[in-house]
């Protein structure tokens, strides 16, 4: 039973921070006039932002789906998860390169790379979350929730180191150069080359004349994302696998009692969200074309609030706060001053949660014991 | 504890008592430690790695020795920097500049490599002695002197607690750096300009200091904005910016960064949406002025502008050529115009050593030290004949100019305020 006055609290919390938000508003340029204006000037840049917003929330999308399966599961929070993305772009970058697709301007032979490189960065990966399950999070399973928490974090520092280091040996990726393992690397713009190869353009919306860009790459997040959810959506309902999922999710003691192999289940899942992260390496290199060993950590931060914004646990939940987070922050970015943007995605969160404490579509679970 | 265990134990410690005391008698003179703090781990290691070997290389060439063989000078280069930040850190400078002043064989510390670092570390070492230190990098003008527009009200006087200056430095200021890029600008034809910062003291100073100078060489400036340094990407900013300038973009993009700061994504996403950077271009200060730009950036980053303290080597004097000659013998090629005030700031700890020998002081007192780098007029070092003002600043202002042409910095040309 809630005592009575947290009935109070939760409104005035919320006002409290429109009143905020209202203050900081005019230094954030939220001038509503000037953005009718400029909207009104060019409505077209409008759609453009929809398009970017979107490309990058189905990235955020697809870390998150990894973050709410594990944290639906045994209510850890795995910061090596966002660490693991980073990998994932790594690995698709060497296996790019040992395939030669780096340098050929042949489609063929940089489509076959493509394919190779998602499924060697998927099984890399997978193998990769997996292995952080077994070392640092299993023994600490039925330990106080702080442990694991830690070890998480533990875990998300020696990742990101491996991840420092592999970007250092350019005898695996030579575009890797001298400069070491902390800078920047470049991950070349695939997409747009297989395009421009067979002479089409990559902009796919060229031709209408409307001034937009909606380029392969857009369409292949965008899709990849749709696809990867429904698919993870139809086998977490329907499989028998998917059953044992929910089923520990709910209450793993029952679940064992029920003859559910608890270790099993839980190695599948971090299998199953280290390879999504995987897939979303691949795509997030091939959109922005960028691998650096500090990616994982703000991609991870901003997965785990839309896991959290969605409801977390939810795996509709987890793409749909990945795609608000990704359409406020472009629009932020676009009509406002770009120095407020994480500040406006952050004040979202913290107003949703304060009316839905739950998210957006999760629902109300019982506390476990 | 057993009887024999403990005769073990006392006999390990008389020995280990007796191995000390003749490694001290030994040696003959005493040590003087110079310390370099910057940071080595992350996207700055380019260019701090050839600081520390040039410094390194100055030391060498003086034998080790300081006042006719009396002292051995010992160089030790510190890492500011950890590997969870990926770039200078707090925790790490802050530590730095404590182990320093606790350790009385340090009579110098050189660095710091970001400005940022040097309001941390400044004034612990102001009241340690105060114990001087020469920073081969550093351009944020608060550090030394009052800025108008740019620095606080309080700067520079709240880093000097004992209210003794002990902070030099042979890098120019982003006060210059402003008009410096404002110059290179109007060399290169620009009118409309906008300004993007990663929200940093040194990022925001540079930013904040071109927007002052454009605008007063006549330079439209449309927008200042600040971008978030961890974000995935800046597509949508970009195209805000592409139809900045009354529905096209802007003749040119500025960006005041260091190149941790994600800079490379930013060009990308630049590059994407308003096309090469000689149709747009796009300028960066001394941050940007690395290789790891061009790695990071790849064929993006072709045609940008950057500025750097320093004599484009082109224009190196005699001295500063047999530098390079000295370096590039060792090292191999030099391409970080940085080396060469790496090089003069260890000259310049040297020469104070040898200064207070000289007039027959301690070199071990601090105090001395420090008065004596304050001193130092007329310089012949690897930049040229320079002294440094009762500020601690350099009188040699140079910069230069390069311009990324085939992944390479090419020297576009050295600009002055």
């Amino acid at each position: 039973m809630k005592p009575t006055y947290m009935r109070f609290i939760r409104p005035l919390i919320a006002i409290l921070v429109i009143y905020l938000v209202l203050l900081i508003g005019p230094i954030a340029s939220l001038d509503f006039p000037n953005i009718y204006a400029s909207i009104k000037a060019n409505p077209v840049q409008l759609i453009q932002f929809l398009i970017i917003g979107l490309a990058n929330g189905a990235i955020v999308a697809i870390i998150a789906l990894g973050y709410t399966m594990v944290y639906g599961i045994i209510e850890l929070i795995n910061f090596a998860h966002g660490d693991v993305y980073m990998i994932g772009v790594f690995t698709a970058l060497t296996t790019l390169s040992l395939t030669g697709s780096l340098t050929t301007t042949d489609p063929g032979h940089i489509a076959i790379g493509i394919f190779v490189a998602l499924l060697v960065a998927i099984a890399f990966t997978a193998a990769l979350n997996a292995a952080i399950e077994r070392l640092a999070y299993r023994r600490l399973r039925n330990a106080p929730r702080l442990a694991p928490l830690i070890s998480a974090i533990g875990m998300s520092f020696i990742v990101e180191n491996i991840g420092l280091i592999w970007a250092a040996q350019s005898w695996l990726v030579p575009s890797f150069g001298t400069t070491g393992g902390g800078a920047q690397k470049e991950f070349p713009d695939l997409l747009s080359r297989i395009f421009v190869s067979l002479g089409w353009d990559p902009n796919l919306l060229a031709s209408t004349g409307w001034g937009l860009r909606f380029t392969v790459k857009d369409l292949l997040v965008i899709v990849l994302a749709g696809v990867l959810m429904i698919g993870l959506r139809l086998f977490i309902q329907n499989t028998r696998l998917g059953k044992a999922m929910r089923a520990t999710a709910q209450n793993r003691d029952a679940a064992k009692m029920l003859g559910i192999d608890i270790d099993r289940v839980i190695t599948a899942t971090f299998l199953i969200g280290g390879g999504l992260a995987g897939a979303a390496g691949l795509m997030a290199g091939l959109y922005n074309n960028n691998a650096w060993w500090f990616m994982g950590f703000r991609a991870g931060l901003q997965s785990f609030t839309a896991a959290v914004l969605g409801g977390i646990g939810n795996i509709t939940g987890a793409m749909l706060g990945g795609f608000l987070i990704g359409l406020l922050a472009a629009f932020s970015d676009g009509y406002l001053n770009a120095r407020w943007t994480n500040m406006w995605v952050f004040a979202t969160l913290v107003l949703i949660l304060l009316f839905r404490p739950t998210g957006l579509l999760g629902e109300q679970v019982g506390q476990k014991a | 504890m057993s009887k024999r265990l403990f005769a073990l134990m006392a006999v390990l410690v008389v020995a280990s008592m007796v191995l000390a005391a003749c490694g001290g008698g030994g040696g003959g003179g005493a040590t003087l430690k110079i310390v370099s703090s910057l940071p080595m781990t992350g996207a700055s290691l380019t260019q701090t790695q050839t600081i520390v070997n040039a410094m390194q290389l100055r030391l060498e060439q003086a034998g080790g020795k300081a006042c006719g063989g009396k002292y051995t000078v010992v160089y030790e280069a510190w890492d500011d920097a950890s590997a969870a930040l990926g770039k200078w850190d707090p925790a790490v400078e802050t530590e730095n500049a404590n182990k320093a002043a606790a350790d009385p064989t340090i009579v110098a510390y050189l660095g710091t490599f970001n400005s940022g670092a040097a309001a941390l570390s400044i004034p612990i070492l102001n009241q340690a002695g105060p114990l001087a230190m020469i920073s081969p990098a550093n351009t944020y003008p608060g550090l030394t002197h009052a800025a108008e527009g740019l620095t606080a009200d309080n700067e520079p006087g709240v880093y000097y607690p004992t209210g003794t200056r002990n902070y030099a430095r042979v890098a120019a200021t982003d006060d210059l750096q402003g008009s410096v890029i404002a110059n290179l600008m109007v060399d290169l034809g620009i009118q409309t300009l906008y300004i993007l910062d990663d929200q940093e003291v040194y990022g925001k100073g540079v930013a904040d200091s071109v927007n002052q100078a454009a605008t007063a060489k006549g330079i439209t400036v449309i927008a200042q904005e600040g971008y978030d340094p961890k974000a995935a990407d800046y597509k949508a900013l970009m195209t805000k910016i592409s139809t900045s300038n009354a529905g096209g973009p802007p003749d040119a993009i500025f960006l005041g960064a260091v190149v941790d700061n994600n800079s490379a994504q930013v060009v990308k996403d630049k590059v994407a949406i308003m096309g090469d950077n000689d149709t747009v271009k796009f300028i960066g200060p001394d941050g940007l002025y690395t290789a790891a730009l061009i790695e990071g950036g790849g064929a993006a980053a072709e045609g940008v502008y950057a500025t750097t303290p320093g004599l484009a080597l082109k224009d190196l004097g005699e001295k500063g050529l047999q530098f390079r000659a000295d370096y590039e013998a060792k090292f191999g090629p030099l391409t970080e115009p940085y080396a060469v005030l790496g090089y003069d700031a260890m000259s310049a700890a040297l020469k104070a050593i040898e200064d207070v020998c000289a007039a027959g002081g301690d070199p071990t007192d601090r105090a001395a030290v420090n008065a004596a780098v304050f001193a130092i007029k007329d310089f012949d070092g690897a930049l040229g004949t320079w002294s440094f003002d009762a500020n601690g600043d350099i009188t040699l202002p140079y910069y230069l100019a390069g311009h990324i042409e085939g992944g390479k910095f090419v020297e576009f040309g050295t600009f002055t305020p």
